[in-house]
């Protein structure tokens, strides 16, 4: 009962639909209409694969990144093993953390072999791989909760920045979070850089010992997770406000470490409504927090 | 491997993945669970598309008829709602759906945006007689203002929720609570509410209210004086007394105006508490869950002895609570002692009248807010035609598919019963302002007239071809169908 891949144009006729087993990609590409067409069957042939590879290593890609890791053989492996190896030595992370990320990635990359696009992105479910042409931009909002899909921030990317990829973490996402933050959503040079980068800040906005958090172990709830018996968050209660900036700031200060490790372009950290920014003084890349002005629909 | 599982857990084969799914859980995918054990494809979290794929179309539809098979799809069977459909802001463009269908041979246009209003709030009413707190004060959640006690209705108290300013006139936390608090109800879950001085509730649409930790079953049919009025006639000549107890107003037949006016004999009958008016009774107990929301188990202890002066042996006394769920029949002995009977068939119909004529105590919730600029703008370059068309009746507007009452006046200000509109129909910004599906419906020619995205309507058939990100639902047996031809004489 396999299901086949599905490839499809979205009914607005501009965008790609990829999916297979978890993954769901949102392709869109701008140029000429040539190259579109050209860059989206480049997309759809490496896609059909991509899968099949992935789980050809699924038990290697599963296990703790660290010493005795032994490299995966993938190309889409490699990159997520690429991703997380900043990371093994401080704290428990597997490859499956940036997961997301390296598929967007590898797409994009696939794409851009076979055409000369303005500008592209690929997302795969909130990771995002894009790519901007001279002078091109584009326009990001961010989501903090996604079973209540609204904008708490917009940001905007230009070909001058250093930012290809950005992720969203958090624990009430798909994947299973050790932290308690809403959303981490991060700026890195590739996708795969911010989904691993995004995973380990939103791990890191975290209270110890706090009554209102549930944490269950990820076995319980999925029997193969790649975070076997570690404790993941299922339930945030209202939090006090000084108990909010404590998890921010703990997080804050992770990601301060990894932008100034060179890992990460900057980062947004989103906990019950309140907000922290990291971000790079030096670049175009704006994250916009101010209360958005009142629409009176 | 798989021995390690607990027996209900399943192995999907659906992808190379090949989860182990327990119980109730789903896969890394999040389509495919497990449902008692068996693996089942479930539908995708509808908002988790949406905002995985940034708006993309996802569109719930509200079908007619309940045997839809799948293949032949009638244009006016289906009715696109704005669930899901996403809006217009924060750009001036057509909506994100303007959909024609042919109904009974006229051209329709629906259009479908989903709105976010800042000016919107939440009127409640809650069937009940307990005094919930002032007039006027306020009501909180989670400790924040997010509203006030306002005019009581005839056995109902009613909160007015959320506007705009408590969603962005206070503090953050009481725009996020007010936000939380409206979206709650709106969505149909149970809210905590506490009104200052008063009592503290908890509120669904569509649910029994809890007053202070009590459910309430039942509206009374009246309060026992208005009992009396109601039943006076259906008792005279069948008995020569009869006692409404109620918390508020008890009620006595033989001193009632009602019972004068038909010549009931006076029977001299005294009722602790005190006397309002001829007939009508405060306080004749403590409040509490027996009789009539009074505390009373005996009946006959808010009577005083009678007097020979006035009864006489065999008078024949009914007692009976304002939900007609207690009553006791008495006769007088020779010494004037109140003697329980057996109830007479003759009066057992009053009684059950009385009991079938309380209604089932709920609280219901009205969704009230303003269409403005921008929404108005994604349905005609011309938005205040659009509220024009509106007043006239040309335009009609549904909210996921339920009819929606239209203020009088400027605007389109109007309100909407929640409970019949689809699951989860509710969404927030956090501006903070909700987000509700709107629906124009109006003739394709009339669309032309008021200046509508001509340019953007796409016939009915094209937008079923995304099946792929709907979900289909069937509407609510009580709302009309929003596509059903309007009526001739509107056009006026």
């Amino acid at each position: 009962m396999r299901e086949p891949a599905l490839i499809r144009m979205l009914p607005d006729g501009r965008r790609l639909h990829l999916h297979d087993g978890p993954i769901d990609l949102i392709i869109e590409a701008d140029g000429d209409s040539r190259d579109v067409s050209a860059a989206y069957e480049a997309a759809a042939r490496r896609f059909v694969s991509i899968l099949d590879e992935l789980c050809a290593e699924l038990p290697l890609l599963r296990s703790r990144a660290g010493e005795n890791f032994r490299r995966p053989q993938g190309a889409v492996a490699q990159l997520m093993f690429g991703a997380v190896e900043p990371y093994c030595e401080d704290c428990f992370i597997t490859p499956m953390a940036a997961v997301a990320g390296a598929v967007a990635e590898t797409i994009l990359e696939s794409m851009l072999g076979a055409a000369s696009l303005e500008r592209a992105y690929v997302n795969n479910g909130g990771d995002i791989a894009i790519h901007l042409a001279d002078s091109c931009r584009y326009k990001i909002g961010m989501v903090e909760r996604p079973d209540r899909p609204s904008l708490f921030g917009a940001l905007e990317i230009t070909a001058k920045d250093p930012v290809r990829g950005i992720a969203t973490s958090g624990w009430r996402g798909r994947s299973f979070s050790l932290g308690i933050a809403d959303a981490v959503t991060v700026l890195a040079g590739s996708a795969s850089a911010a989904d691993a980068a995004a995973t380990v800040i939103a791990n890191a906005v975290d209270l110890s010992d706090h009554p209102g958090i549930t944490r269950i172990p990820a076995r319980v709830i999925s029997p193969d997770s790649d975070l076997g018996n570690l404790r993941v968050t299922r339930g945030v209660g209202p939090l006090s406000d000084s108990d909010v900036a404590a998890a921010l700031d703990s997080g804050r200060r992770v990601a301060e470490s990894l932008r100034a490790r060179g890992l990460i372009h900057s980062s947004a950290l989103r906990l019950q409504s309140r907000t922290r920014v990291v971000s790079h003084s030096l670049v175009h890349a704006s994250i916009e927090f101010s209360q958005r002005s009142l629409l009176h629909a | 491997m798989a021995d390690v599982f607990p027996p209900d857990t399943v192995r999907c084969d659906a992808c190379p993945v090949l989860c182990y799914i327990k119980r109730g859980h789903a896969g890394a995918c999040d389509r495919y669970a497990n449902i008692e054990g068996q693996l089942v494809r479930v539908d995708p979290h509808v908002l988790l598309d949406r905002a995985k794929s940034q708006g993309t179309p996802l569109v719930p539809f509200l079908e007619r008829e309940g045997d839809w098979d799948g293949k032949i799809m009638k244009g006016q069977e289906t009715f696109v709602t704005a669930i899901g459909a996403g809006t217009t802001y924060p750009d001036y463009k057509p909506a994100p759906f303007i959909v024609s269908s042919e109904v009974e041979g006229v051209d329709m246009v629906t259009v479908v945006t989903e709105g976010i209003f800042s000016y919107c709030g939440v009127k409640l009413k809650i069937d009940t007689d307990r005094h919930l707190g002032p007039e006027r004060n306020l009501v909180r959640a989670q400790g924040e203002p997010v509203g006030h006690v306002t005019t009581a209705e005839y056995g109902s108290q009613m909160l007015s929720l959320g506007g705009v300013h408590h969603l962005t006139g206070g503090s953050k936390s009481e725009g996020r609570v007010t936000c939380e608090t409206l979206l709650d109800l709106c969505n149909g879950k149970e809210v905590e509410l506490t009104i200052d001085e008063g009592a503290s509730v908890r509120v669904a649409a569509g649910k029994p209210p809890v007053v202070n930790g009590q459910r309430e079953e039942r509206m009374r049919v009246g309060c026992g004086s208005a009992t009396i009025g109601m039943f006076a006639k259906q008792w005279y000549g069948k008995v020569d007394d009869v006692v409404v107890v109620d918390d508020h107003i008890t009620g006595v037949l033989s001193e009632h105006q009602a019972g004068k006016l038909l010549g009931v004999r006076e029977t001299g009958i005294a009722i602790q508490g005190r006397r309002s008016t001829p007939g009508r009774y405060f306080q004749v107990a403590e409040p509490g869950t027996g009789w009539g929301g009074t505390n009373i188990s005996d009946p006959l202890t808010i009577l005083k002895p009678f007097k020979a002066k006035f009864a006489w042996p065999h008078l024949r006394l009914l007692m009976v609570s304002t939900t007609g769920e207690q009553f006791a029949y008495y006769e007088l002995d020779e010494e004037l002692r109140p003697v329980e009977k057996e109830l007479p068939d003759a009066l057992k119909e009053s009684v059950g009248r009385i009991r079938e004529n309380c209604e089932p105590a709920l609280t219901t919730v009205l969704f009230m807010g303003g269409a403005g600029g921008s929404l108005r703008a994604g349905v005609t370059e011309n938005p205040v035609k659009l509220t024009d068309s509106v007043k006239r009746k040309l335009t009609r507007v549904t909210c996921g598919g339920a009819p929606a009452y239209i203020w009088p006046g400027g605007g389109i200000t109007f309100m909407v019963d929640v409970t019949r509109m689809p699951e989860n129909a509710f969404g927030y910004v956090p501006t903070p302002a909700l987000v509700a599906p709107i629906e124009f419906t109006l003739k394709k020619d009339d669309y032309k007239v008021l200046g509508g995205h001509v340019d953007y309507v796409r016939p009915l058939g094209d937008v079923l071809k995304e099946k792929e990100r709907q979900r289909q639902i069937l509407s609510h047996a009580q709302n009309p169908w929003p596509l059903k031809p309007f009526v001739e004489s509107s056009e006026s």
